[in-house]
């Protein structure tokens, strides 16, 4: 049992919580992901890791409550043990093989969308403390559902806001203003990382490639164990297929096959939703 | 004359409704029918039943015991050679090991070896699991990496001699392919599984799961950090194997693996759970193991027709003999010698179909088997809405990339000499890991000889 020692609500549904897990927290690296099962009954979910603190011997995890698994974690609280916390799970970053030496010559974007913000603060995080440039874009649909911005500012050079009502920041997608950046502002970059929604992450490979500017996304396919043993994280990247829990979870964004990432993200929606339905009604029966 | 009396037959649940529930299909014997059968064993000089089974327990010895009601020396008897009577009994292919072998089966049926085994392990879990134990510690630490049936032995003989043993597991539950591959039908995960486990926490054993080594934590550290004299390697094959055909990756197309850990893992067919699982009206299964078997059955039993498509005859299916009849009496389609090509979509991206071909048997091939060659021109297409791939799987790359100096060869497997010593100081291994996919009591039998070069090796190293 792993306890939950700091709960935070970001925005709108979406949780930050902070989880006692030593093991875990001392091989992570920026980049990987753990599988978390809230009970006996739940799944096992994957979430990218969003922060780790060796000392303390926790890891943070943020979640969007939207399946049932999800839902009944956002509804445990402080001090409430979770069943299953495994991992750090997945290769790391590229970079955290680069010597501070280099870093400190390279100048690195970030796009990061909605839950997708969250992990990208380490990664940033590792890259301001060795010298890298680093700005980042963080994407949402309004301000209400901003989240990391605070932490953000303070490990990046320049962060930008785009959101698609205009409620914060420049108004349009990040796309729009990844182009803004290069062909107004004259922004240079080595590397692009973006992480968020698989529409999201498609479309910024599209126009990263306009730019031949080399674009790592991190994906979140569905898993069952997390350690290669399921294929169901299957994904077609340049033309083979990979296991996103073993290869991955980030790859070059330009060689992978997007719909077919999202077709297959869907897979298991139907029986999702009837499991959502099935168990508001339980929820139901115990409130009365 | 003994010989002169037929073989018992087990009591099963009857098929028709056997086929919409989880329970166990055998209900094994009970005394009276255990004796009767323990009475038909010659007790030959040469028992050719014991030089067949992996681990060359002494079966005419222990059925005796069995015919004089003394199952507890039954058990002790089995004991010396394997740690899992209940789970071997259950799941080992007895047909080609101990009873392929028996005299009696020249001219008739031979001994039910299989089935009395799995008596006196389950008297014996029933009867004698509360005994208490107190065994005094060596002070050395050996850490076992699965808790499969390799890593189950090891650490059951290393408790048992004194050693401080944990055993790390990567999933959430203990048991390994017991628990996340066999399914519940074939092998009851509370009622046998996890009392064997038990009987390994009262011998000392710690267990922690959620614990990826290669990831979480590595060989070096346990090593160098943690203080363990040696470690063991029982981490199985678990990487599925896909076709390489087109269509592949279409919603509806399935690892056995996933299928099967989603029923029985993470127990997709109980209401209580949350876990997804897509059966659909047709699921086609292509392979003819055991692991097969397992998934076509499942898949049955949650509703779907199911049928296998092999492109062997069925006189080549890996699978064991009780698990092909148990399927038929299931209602199981079998479709032999038949090759998919391809997985054909719908414009949604979700398997509608697999293409196959026939297959007529050619000249044996290094196996032994007679090679499948296409006929020409044969093409026709199997409708379906699941495809499921039971096509073997192999070892996790993880800990060779993770740990200097252990190596493994062309297909994965890591490296031992008999013993099971690894090409790594104090590191050793067996079972799938180093075998590639193959049963449990040959994992179970590796464990333990390992064992005994870990004893050892940490004695000499102790001097």
């Amino acid at each position: 049992m792993f306890k939950i020692v700091e709960k935070r609500t970001l925005a709108d549904n979406i949780y930050l919580l902070r989880i006692e897990a030593p093991r875990v927290a001392q091989s992570a690296l920026p980049g990987q992901f753990v599988i978390v099962r809230v009970d006996e009954q739940g799944e096992r979910v994957p979430l990218t890791i969003a922060d780790f603190d060796k000392e303390q011997g926790t890891v943070t995890i943020v979640i969007q409550a939207i399946g049932v698994s999800t839902r009944k974690l956002c509804t445990l609280g402080e001090g409430d043990m979770i069943a299953d916390f495994a991992g750090p799970l997945g290769n790391p970053s590229e970079f955290v093989e680069m010597s501070a030496d280099e870093l400190s010559k390279r100048r690195f974007l970030f796009v990061a969308g909605g839950v997708g913000t969250a992990p990208v603060y380490p990664q940033v995080k590792w890259l301001h403390e060795r010298g890298a440039k680093v700005d980042v874009i963080i994407g949402a649909k309004t301000a209400s559902m901003l989240i990391y911005t605070e932490q953000m500012k303070r490990v990046c050079d320049n962060l930008y806001i785009a959101t698609d009502d205009g409620s914060c920041g420049f108004k349009g997608m990040v796309t729009a203003k990844i182009k803004q950046l290069i062909d107004e502002e004259g922004k240079q970059y080595n590397e692009c990382i973006a992480i968020g929604p698989m529409i999201m992450m498609k479309f910024v490979t599209l126009t990263t490639r306009e730019y031949s500017l080399r674009t790592t996304v991190s994906l979140n396919a569905l898993m069952v164990d997390g350690t290669g043993m399921c294929g169901a994280c299957r994904v077609s990247v340049g033309g083979k297929t990979r296991f996103t829990c073993v290869d991955g979870p980030e790859f070059d964004g330009h060689e992978v096959d997007f719909d077919e990432a999202m077709r297959r993200q869907a897979m298991y929606r139907s029986q999702e939703s009837n499991a959502s339905v099935k168990h508001e009604h339980k929820c139901n029966c115990y409130g009365k | 004359m003994a010989n002169k009396i037929p073989r018992v037959s087990v009591r099963e649940q009857e098929p028709a409704l056997r086929a919409t529930n989880f329970e166990e299909v055998c209900y094994g014997y009970n005394e009276q029918e255990a004796q009767t059968e323990a009475s038909r064993c010659l007790n030959c000089k040469n028992p050719r039943c014991v030089a067949a089974c992996p681990v060359g327990i002494d079966i005419p010895a222990f059925i005796k015991k069995i015919t004089e009601g003394d199952y507890s020396a039954a058990s002790s008897i089995i004991a010396k050679d394997s740690s899992l009577p209940s789970i071997c009994g259950r799941v080992c292919p007895q047909e080609t090991q101990c009873e392929g072998s028996c005299i009696l089966g020249i001219k008739g049926e031979p001994v039910a070896i299989g089935k009395l085994e799995r008596f006196v392990g389950d008297w014996s879990l029933e009867n004698e699991s509360d005994a208490e134990l107190t065994i005094q510690s060596n002070g050395h630490k050996v850490a076992v990496i699965g808790s499969g049936p390799a890593g189950l032995a090891c650490a059951s003989d290393l408790a048992k001699w004194g050693y401080e043993v944990t055993v790390f597991e990567a999933l959430h539950k203990l048991g390994g392919v017991l628990v996340y591959g066999i399914p519940e039908f074939r092998l009851p995960k509370e009622k046998i599984v996890a009392r064997e486990i038990d009987s390994l926490r009262r011998l000392g054993v710690k267990f922690e799961t959620d614990v990826v080594v290669g990831r979480t934590i590595t060989i070096d550290s346990l090593l160098d950090d943690e203080g363990f004299d040696a470690v063991f390697i029982g981490s199985g094959a678990g990487l599925p194997r896909f076709m390489g055909i087109s269509g592949e990756n279409l919603n509806g197309v399935v690892s056995a693996n996933e299928f099967l850990t989603r029923a029985n893992l993470m127990r997709a067919y109980d209401d209580e759970y949350d876990t997804p699982i897509f059966v659909g009206k047709k699921v086609v299964v292509v392979g003819g193991g055991n692991v097969a078997m397992d998934a076509v059955r499942t898949a049955k039993r949650l509703g779907a027709d199911a049928v296998i498509v092999y492109r062997r005859s069925e006189a080549e299916l890996p699978a064991r003999k009780e698990e092909v009849h148990h399927a038929k009496e299931e209602g199981i389609e079998f479709k032999m010698l038949t090759n998919p090509t391809e997985v054909i979509g719908n414009d949604k991206g979700w398997v509608r179909g697999l293409r196959c071909v026939e297959m007529e048997l050619g000249e044996p091939d290094e196996s032994g088997r007679r090679s499948p060659i296409e006929k020409p021109n044969s093409d026709f297409e199997v409708e379906c809405d699941v495809v499921i791939m039971a096509l073997g799987t192999s070892p996790n790359p993880l800990l060779k990339r993770t740990t200097a100096g252990l190596e493994t060869n062309r297909r994965g497997c890591i490296v031992t000499n008999e013993q099971g010593a690894t090409t790594r100081e104090g590191v050793f291994a067996g079972g799938d890991a180093v075998t590639g996919a193959a049963t449990v009591i040959l994992a179970m039998g590796a464990g333990r000889t390992a064992a005994k070069a870990i004893d050892e090796y940490v004695k000499n190293k102790a001097k």
